[in-house]
């Protein structure tokens, strides 16, 4: 009819190049991100210098593509430069709390991917349950998974997990959090962990791991180069946080050691001994590291490359703690707004947008060393039955918020494209929870 | 319902929608650890199985159980559901039927090993329970009727070999009689299906358990909801709000007026045809759950004006409409020609006794613009009190409900604004200011009273909030005994701004489960570890 638009002549394809080679390589911290998109009347180009950048060129690509009401696609001519804000772009998913199946596992990756995050971060064990099956150690899943046989990862799983980010240009960063966080670690590794008294005689409840026997040591030097070697990335989170002092405290063998060792009272002390002890063992492994913020805090020797993980947030404290962090010339990744697993009434979702990583005082040079950062989905009230709702689109607002300029800040403006890209999600097969009240052309058809 | 967002969307609207949180990231530590300060009852997984007791399955906990040690074993191939000798009740009563089946899949199938042969049992020793006798004592069963807000859900269980008898005065009894037998079974180690000899004697301690879904703010699809019936039915509650139409939307496809859901639906699929409607009040039924529809006016009414013109109050500016609208117009008759036929139609469609309408919310600016509305009131003697105009209306809509031999429910702001109620109307206390006071006022008027103000589970917060819902005592409020029995039930609201099918279900349960023991347990279960344990177990069953 002569009213339709005249399109042009149907695009037919897109053209990727990569001006880099290594499809088998693995995504790092330095990897290039960016690429050009551009797409003109009889042709449409997308290159990157990387297969990482063309990997993000290819999601924005789709979501360029519209349908109208005829059911054509189409898109409009466009020309894109993009590279990301900060390199480090994660998501915390906690499998101790609650073992998540490796389909939710994988499938929270493919929305990692529709958002440009790039580094997932697994806390992967943790007090309540111990779900690695270890080859070196097995008894630790036997004895301390939820249960051996249905809740654990197998090393095949974790391969495939490893894999499925690759393809999707993420960063798989293990956690194995110690000292404290680690009671589920114990029913397998007997003497591992400090036995706590009650006076004189053992209460028979343990505490964080005892760091005053070699055993230790061993343990922890055989159980990382096991862990190097099934974790490509060259960084290894190490936990390091909320160690409880008390088991410590009530033992007769950590307090003959304090005296020996001239530290006092100070436990903070005798955690540094061994998160010392511990960074060099992983160090010497090959392998980079990242600590909780509590190993930075207690003026634990470190090495100039460690990244510290921000995450207390009392009172907007984190933008101190991210000033004090890089002016000691430390890297930093910030997650303490971006708790996702603190769920409230509302749009919640225009906070974590809100948030600006390098509101601090400091030097150019400072906040250069600010990595990233990482919306956390801790595990005490999220299995899969509740997970891809909680996590999106909230985790939406993290991920714009990493990877865009900082001046994109408009939040009508964000809450238009962010409402649309749920819709995007709830055609992709993606149970993301609504921001509003409305409606999306296709509704989740699921249960 | 208790929105003041929700207007317009945008940014005002979503700023409106936001609502600042208080202490909750001021916390003073906000630990990813498991918060040390909360006393963490230890998960289930690691209690002995030899100290776990059978009542430690059930929820909402009966009035009166005793179980004894002594264990009988059920075969899935040959263990029936069946009815009773004595019973008013047989083959014919399509509810007790559709009953039987279901509760055996609850049971049994999941189970990987239901073969149809007669294999002795595996030499374990306890006597086999073969079936489950249900008895309905009254005379009429009730089986092709409709609950009531005045139906029996009593029951009594003895569970002994060889058959098990459920004893109920009518059909309403024996579905919450079977769910209970149905959470008493369980799988030893080797697979085998167990029950322990019990004694269960059982009714509900208030008659109105509702839960409230809005399917306005965002549609839910059919299957949200009929899943929502079921997992209502494992928890007793008996009564669906159905908050079917609002400002955002109008789902509900009228036959008299079609073009309210043409015009008013968010789009054309996203309806609920007269089919629709049934099956849900059918479903429901057959699990013992009224469906009460609410029809929210003369506030909450966007969407109405869409497909009906004429009906909402056109807003003034500086003497010139606007072009936007306000609440319903209560000064044109063909208002009330409208409501008439309309709540003629809904009488007909909804079988239960009762109808919402809502009145809650109501904002007078448009009114107080509209130079017709102004001069209604200078008519009607209303002065500047826009509350009166506002009972003026629904006085006529509840008398129009009222010929229609229909009961109705109304939001509490319908009686603080003092329109004139009928003796048997129903007032929903919902705002979580003083709500006590509040019951005290309307019971002391002498209307009953439905509790949802410290319910509405839509206002999430992190950690367990099931807590504080449960230890919510409905009869704390200043009342003499025979105001208190006016309280008559409560409901779990489940607002729709940020609920869809995508996290209904576990938005609201196991939330609401801790408000369906409250309104059905006696007030004397209040143990919080006890709950705990229990309510884990169930929530793992409901899985």
């Amino acid at each position: 009819a002569e009213n339709e638009p005249s399109w042009e002549t149907p695009c037919s394809e897109l053209l990727v190049y990569v001006s880099t080679p290594g499809c088998d390589a693995f995504p790092s911290l330095d990897s290039k991100e960016s690429y050009k998109l551009s797409v003109s009347k009889g042709s449409m180009l997308l290159s990157a210098e990387t297969i990482w950048g063309a990997l993000r060129g290819l999601e924005t690509f789709s979501q360029l593509v519209g349908r109208d009401e005829n059911g054509t696609y189409y898109i409009n001519e466009t020309e894109i430069v993009d590279f990301p804000r900060f390199p480090h772009r994660g998501l915390l998913l906690d499998t101790s709390r609650h073992y998540l199946p490796l389909r939710a596992i994988l499938e929270t990756l493919d929305v990692m991917a529709y958002n440009k995050f790039n580094v997932f971060h697994w806390h992967i064990v943790d007090d309540p349950s111990f779900p690695y099956e270890s080859s070196t150690f097995p008894e630790l899943s036997k004895q301390g998974a939820f249960n051996a046989v249905t809740h654990v990862y197998t090393a095949s799983d974790v391969r495939t997990v490893i894999e499925h980010a690759r393809l999707r240009g993420i960063r798989v960063i293990v956690e194995f959090d110690t000292p404290g966080h680690t009671l589920s670690w114990g029913p397998g590794a007997p003497g591992l962990l400090t036995p706590c008294y009650m006076g004189k005689v053992p209460s028979g409840v343990y505490g964080p791991i005892n760091p005053i026997v070699n055993s230790t040591y061993q343990f922890v030097t055989r159980l990382f180069q096991e862990v190097s070697t099934v974790f490509p990335d060259f960084f290894l989170h190490l936990g390091g946080d909320e160690v409880d002092f008390t088991c410590w405290q009530s033992n007769p063998e950590i307090r003959a050691f304090m005296k020996e060792r001239g530290f006092g009272e100070d436990y903070k002390k005798l955690e540094s001994f061994y998160i010392q002890r511990l960074l060099d063992i992983v160090s010497s492994l090959g392998k980079g590291y990242i600590v909780w913020q509590e190993v930075f805090d207690n003026d634990v020797k470190l090495r100039p490359d460690t990244i510290i993980h921000v995450w207390k947030d009392n009172n907007l404290e984190y933008l101190k703690e991210m000033a004090n962090v890089t002016r000691s010339g430390y890297q930093a990744l910030l997650s303490a707004p971006w708790y996702l697993n603190r769920i409230s009434y509302g749009q919640d979702w225009i906070e974590a947008y809100k948030v600006e990583p390098l509101h601090f005082e400091g030097s150019p040079e400072q906040k250069a060393l600010v990595m990233g950062g990482e919306a956390c989905m801790w595990g005490e009230y999220v299995d899969v039955t509740n997970l891809t709702p909680r996590l999106w689109p909230r985790g939406g607002a993290v991920a714009e918020r990493l990877w865009s300029n900082a001046t994109v800040r408009d939040l009508e403006d964000a809450y238009t494209r962010l409402a649309a890209f749920r819709c995007t999600l709830l055609g992709r097969g993606v149970q993301a929870q609504p921001l509003y009240v409305g409606y999306c052309d296709h509704e989740f058809g699921g249960v | 319902s208790c929105r003041t967002m929700g207007r317009a969307m945008g940014l005002a609207g979503l700023l409106l929608g936001l609502v600042v949180l208080p202490a909750v990231l001021v916390s003073t530590s906000l630990r990813h650890g498991a918060p040390r300060t909360e006393a963490e009852p230890e998960p289930s997984g690691w209690e002995l199985a030899a100290d776990a007791v059978p009542e430690d399955s059930l929820w909402p906990l009966p009035q009166w159980v005793r179980t004894y040690p002594r264990q009988l074993q059920l075969a899935p191939s040959r263990f029936q559901l069946v009815h009773g000798a004595g019973s008013s009740a047989g083959p014919g009563c399509g509810l007790l039927q559709d009953a039987f089946r279901r509760y055996y899949e609850y049971m049994f199938g999941y189970s990987l090993r239901r073969t149809w042969g007669s294999r002795p049992l595996a030499a374990r020793g306890e006597p086999e329970l073969f079936e489950l006798q249900v008895v309905i004592e009254a005379g009429d069963p009730g089986c092709d009727g409709h609950p009531h807000l005045t139906s029996n859900e009593a029951y009594h269980l003895t569970v002994t070999e060889p058959v098990a008898v459920l004893k109920a005065p009518e059909v309403w009894g024996a579905l919450r009689g079977l769910e209970t037998f149905s959470q008493l079974v369980y799988e030893d180690d080797y697979g085998s299906f167990l029950v322990n000899e019990s004694e269960i004697n059982d009714f509900p301690r208030f008659a109105h358990r509702g839960v409230l879904l809005d399917t306005s703010r965002h549609y839910l699809p059919l299957k949200s909801i009929l899943t929502n019936l079921d997992a209502m039915a494992f928890n007793k509650f008996n009564v669906l709000h159905w908050h079917i139409v609002d400002d955002q939307s109008f789902p509900y496809q009228s036959i008299y007026f079609p073009e309210l859901s043409d015009k008013g639906a968010y789009s054309s699929n996203l309806i609920y045809t007269p089919t629709d409607v049934r099956l849900v009040i059918e479903y429901a039924r057959l699990r013992g759950i009224r469906v009460i529809p609410e029809f929210d006016t003369p506030g909450h009414t966007q969407s109405w004006g869409k497909g009906q013109k004429d009906l909402l109050t056109p807003c003034y500016s500086g003497g010139q409409p606007t072009g936007s609208f306000g609440p319903v117009n209560p000064v044109w008759n063909t208002t009330y020609d409208f409501m008439a036929t309309f709540f003629k139609e809904i009488s007909s469609v909804f079988p239960d006794e009762f109808i919402h309408l809502g009145g809650d919310e109501v904002d007078f600016s448009c009114w107080k613009s509209n130079p017709e509305v102004k001069q209604f009131m200078k008519k009607q003697g209303f002065g500047i009190d826009y509350a009166k105009l506002e009972s003026y209306y629904v006085q006529n809509i509840l008398d129009i409900v009222s010929s229609y031999n229909k009961g109705q429910m109304v939001w509490q702001e319908v009686f603080d604004h003092k329109a004139q109620l009928k003796p048997d109307t129903v007032v929903q206390v919902w705002m979580a200011n003083n709500y006590a006071h509040e019951l005290s006022s309307v019971t002391g008027a002498g209307f009953t009273a439905v509790l949802s103000a410290p319910w509405y589970l839509d206002y999430i917060s992190y950690g367990q909030d099931w807590k504080k819902y449960y230890t919510v005592e409905p009869l704390n409020f200043p009342g003499s005994e025979k105001q208190k029995k006016l309280l008559i039930g409560g409901e779990a609201c489940l607002w729709g701004e940020f609920v869809d099918a995508t996290n209904l279900t576990p938005r609201l349960w196991p939330r609401a489960s801790a408000v369906g023991e409250r309104l059905w347990s006696s007030s004397n279960v209040t143990n919080l570890q006890d709950a705990y344990k229990r309510l884990t177990k169930h929530r793992c069953r409901m899985l």
